[in-house]
């Protein structure tokens, strides 16, 4: 027997279910079909060793948009904090470190370097703000004669020019930038500086003197947790609970959820999308197909270069997505000691970018295919406060490691347990004694995160952050506003605007602009 | 390609040494980077040739693509505008091939060698896009240009000449249709195809026979008036007969860097090439879109009143409103008629196709005269000759 659906979701990530519950809160029939046993795509707590259980991708929140959590009551759905508001740790070498934590740090600073920071993250913080509503508009097509379009690029530019003269001309002049231009104009402290690059870096092929870094830390910036801009927040459970509580959240307006259904082709009937066939041969139809898979998967893989253009095949098979980022997990037994480190420290983010040319050199290797020596990383210990991730005195390390590229010298199966060793090997610097604390260890490199999590490259946010890829070029021109060439096709994951991090906003666009086109 | 082709700034054709030393006027043309005759003596003899016995013109600089694999037809079908699946093996098509947007990039002749092999012919270089819109499909693209050197043997008498080459496989070689023939202890291809709307052929060969081919043919065909054309007549009778030129009569739309200058194949009057049912093909989404909003340009032949060619005129409704521009204009002397293609912007040339006036500039002795000049718009091909159609083809 044949179902057929109003809608029907490739990949249950986030964003998959915003768009389903948003999609279902409106009266449509609605199926998510996920290749994976669980939803939840990159946002998942999977367990790694047996009584250990870590955030296996992303593993920390900043971005979740405050309109999801409303829409789809979140909060009702069991997402909690174990804490909204993570201080930041920046580790320097011998037991040297600064606390960030809102506009605070504390730590030895060189004399007026307190006051340039919280200039500093003001006028960044402000920017960030204004450019946001940015990210809840479905981005205009550029050179058509449409009045939506007009209407649209009016709306953006209208955004734009409300920042005033001069924040404007700050935004203008900074946005190309590269981050650690920036940073060396107004700060002198490396360990602060090192400390801040690694956010405008992150998941990008990209090192701090990379241009365009300015404008990914800002698209960070336009985080909030709870009213908390730029707030970091560990949610209880790990980052499975923010799916989880989508997944009921989808659950309660009525949407299918099929796991363990990976899709195997995108039907077209008519130069329509009409459906899907799963890997298994099982066919559904649905009037909409929408796919939280990478862009090029989507239309390369799934749906195949014949239904489309040559020049449109072109540009997807151009779409940068270079990951660049592996994940550490450590089961330890028992809380490590990184020297200089209080208890309470450890329960934040620690980050090991001592300073921009660190981070630099980290990159340096990543161009040549290789990885680095020294990578920088962010680490987090999510069980001191969450006994849910590990047995009773154990400890989850997870650590987020840069930079690591996915097309690797020599090939990630044969590299792979060299970094892992190499990485606990540098922690031991910074942790003396916790190599020997290690009970089981994993280690996921881009191609692992590409095959557990089907992201194109191993990219965290299928398609490079960069200015050539955002707004309505992202992904490319012809699909940049949700739909594609072929009528009743979607996207909806982290390739199309605004973009990647745990957001749920293009889940959310994506669904606003199908509601639209049914009229 | 020869390892020291950057020595020269162009290429010699594999039948350069028999053009040079029957090119008389020294006239020459730059053709794909080759060096091609425009005129061997005078261009009225070389016209009257094509129309009254047989030519023969170096088509050599063509470029060529050999297209093979199990999903050629598949392929080829994305490619092109016309549904290529009803190609039998043996038979020749004219086809185009457009953008994203249903803008022409080319036009040219695709040959069915068998089930999964064919043979591009265009105007242009094409490589890269053919190549990338190979990817997904399970085929492969080569440019083979080199490897084929080419003669157009056309006129009245071009049947007579293959028989009297001995080529006896043409006479049940419909238009449109190719046949090979042994020559000289090789393979000759011969099409019965052509660029001046007359009897005619194209004969395909290995490059190291073309200087065989083309004394054995200059040999035999003597006796039935055949002589080698340059470029200039060839373009008389092509607008004779109706044949638009890329980056003449229109831009190639990957080359166009202005907006609004690439043209669909309705704009340019070859809708009849669009088969807009056959499945998905490159700008197929934007041509139905255009197909409901009509055409905003119409490349259409005009009859231009007078006998001065108007080249470059510019085209007027009601003497005043300016609406488009000649692209190609001859005077034919078989028709009697002072053709011209031009690009009028819509609804000229589809719903308004009267009151059209060219002003035609004529220089007289460094003086600059303008007449406007009435048009009428005519059905392409203007020059249609039976003799094209009947197989056999008679013995003229």
């Amino acid at each position: 027997m044949s179902e057929r659906y109003d809608s029907l979701i490739i990949g249950g990530g986030h964003n998959g279910l915003v768009c389903a519950a948003t999609l279902a809160q409106a009266g449509q029939q609605v199926l998510v079909l996920e290749a994976r046993e669980q939803v939840g795509g990159a946002a998942v707590t999977e367990e790694f060793a047996p009584g250990f259980k870590v955030s296996s991708c992303a593993h920390l929140l900043y971005q979740l948009h405050p309109q999801v959590v409303t829409d789809l009551k979140l909060k009702d759905h069991g997402l909690t904090f174990v804490n909204p508001d993570l201080a930041t740790i920046a580790i320097g070498s011998d037991g040297d470190f600064l606390r960030l934590h809102g506009p605070e740090i504390w730590g030895d600073l060189p004399e007026g370097e307190l006051a340039a920071y919280q200039a500093l993250r003001q006028r960044l913080l402000k920017m960030a703000a204004a450019l946001r509503p940015l990210l809840t508009m479905p981005p205009p097509r550029l050179g058509t004669a449409g009045t939506a379009d007009r209407h649209g690029l009016l709306k953006m530019g209208w955004t734009l020019r409300k920042m005033g003269q001069s924040q404007l001309r700050d935004f203008l002049r900074i946005a190309g930038m590269n981050v650690a231009d920036l940073l060396e104009d107004e700060l002198s402290a490396s360990l602060l500086k090192g400390a801040l690059a690694w956010d405008g870096v992150v998941g990008s092929h990209a090192g701090p003197r990379s241009p365009g870094t300015v404008l990914s830390y800002l698209y960070r910036l336009t985080g909030q947790v709870d009213n908390r801009q730029g707030a970091i927040a560990q949610p209880v459970g790990g980052m499975g609970t923010v799916t989880r509580a989508m997944l009921e959240a989808c659950q309660a307006a009525g949407v299918t959820v099929q796991a363990n259904a990976p899709v195997g082709q995108i039907k077209v009937q008519n130069d329509r999308a009409c459906g899907v066939v799963l890997t298994d041969g099982r066919e559904i139809r649905a009037n909409a197909v929408i796919s939280n898979a990478d862009p090029r998967h989507t239309f390369l893989d799934l749906l195949g270069a014949r239904h489309l253009d040559t020049g449109f095949v072109t540009r997807i098979r151009r779409l940068r997505a270079k990951g660049n980022v592996s994940k550490l997990h450590l089961a330890l037994d028992g809380t490590p000691s990184f020297t200089g480190l209080s208890a309470r420290d450890l329960a934040g983010r620690l980050l090991i970018s001592p300073s921009i040319d660190y981070l630099e050199e980290a990159f340096n290797p990543a161009k040549y295919g290789e990885f680095s020596r020294s990578p920088a990383m962010e680490i987090t210990l999510p069980s001191l406060q969450d006994a849910s991730l590990a047995p009773g005195g154990k400890q989850v390390l997870s650590a987020t490691l840069c930079y690591t590229p996915y097309a690797l010298k020599g090939g990630w199966e044969v590299m792979r347990e060299r970094l892992a060793d190499q990485v606990i090997d540098q922690l031991e610097l910074y942790a003396p004694g916790i190599k020997a604390q290690v009970i089981d260890r994993e280690i996921l490199t881009p191609r692992d995160l590409e095959m557990r999590f089907g992201m194109a490259g191993g990219h965290w946010h299928h398609a490079e952050m960069a200015i050539d890829q955002l707004l309505m070029m992202r992904p490319v021109p012809g699909a940049a506003q949700y739909a594609t060439p072929v009528a009743g096709l979607y996207l909806c994951g982290a390739g199309s605007h605004p973009g990647g991090g745990v957001m749920g906003v293009a889940g959310m666009n994506a669904a606003h602009t199908i509601l639209n086109d049914k009229g | 390609m020869r390892k020291d082709h950057y020595k020269s700034a162009v290429e010699e054709t594999p039948f350069h040494r028999r053009t040079a030393a029957a090119n008389h006027t020294n006239l020459w043309g730059r053709w794909a980077g080759f060096t091609t005759v425009s005129c061997y003596e005078e261009v009225e003899r070389e016209y009257f040739a094509i129309r009254n016995a047989a030519t023969l013109f170096d088509l050599s600089p063509m470029i060529k693509y050999k297209v093979t694999g199990p999903e050629a037809e598949a392929y080829l079908n994305r490619l092109v505008t016309r549904d290529i699946s009803k190609l039998p093996v043996g038979r020749v098509a004219y086809c185009l091939w457009c953008d994203d947007e249903g803008k022409v990039l080319d036009d040219g002749t695709l040959f069915r060698l068998s089930q999964d092999d064919f043979r591009l012919c265009c105007q242009e270089r094409n490589l890269p896009w053919l190549q990338d819109a190979a990817f997904g499909f399970d085929v492969d693209v080569e440019d083979i240009s080199s490897q084929i050197a080419a003669l157009a043997l056309q006129g009245p008498t071009s049947a007579s000449v293959l028989r009297a080459l001995g080529v006896s496989e043409i006479d049940d070689l419909r238009p449109f249709n190719f046949t090979q023939a042994f020559f000289a202890g090789g393979t000759l291809l011969i099409s019965r195809t052509g660029f001046t709307g007359d009897l005619g052929y194209e004969l395909w060969v290995d490059p190291l026979l073309a200087e065989a081919l083309w004394d054995r043919l200059m040999e035999v065909g003597a006796p039935l008036g055949l002589r080698p054309i340059g470029s200039q007549a060839l373009d008389i009778v092509r607008l004779e007969a109706g044949f638009i030129v890329t980056n003449v009569d229109f831009v190639a739309a990957n080359q166009a860097v202005r907006r609004n200058r690439g043209r669909s194949p309705f704009e340019l009057g070859l809708g009849r090439l669009v088969d807009l049912k056959k499945g998905h093909f490159n700008g197929r989404r934007a041509l139905l879109r255009d197909s409901k909003e009509g055409p905003k340009h119409n490349l259409v032949l005009l009859d231009i009143q007078g006998n001065k060619a108007a080249e470059g005129a510019i085209i007027y409704h009601r003497k005043s409103r300016e609406v488009g521009h000649v692209t190609s204009a001859h005077w034919s002397p078989t028709c009697k008629t002072n053709l011209a293609f031009a690009s009028l912007q819509a609804p000229y040339g589809s719903e308004i196709t009267d009151d059209i006036w060219a002003q035609v500039y004529t220089l007289k002795e460094l003086k600059w005269d303008k007449v406007m000049a009435s048009c009428q718009i005519v059905p392409r091909p203007y020059f249609n000759s039976v003799r094209r159609q009947v197989t056999p083809p008679g013995d003229w």
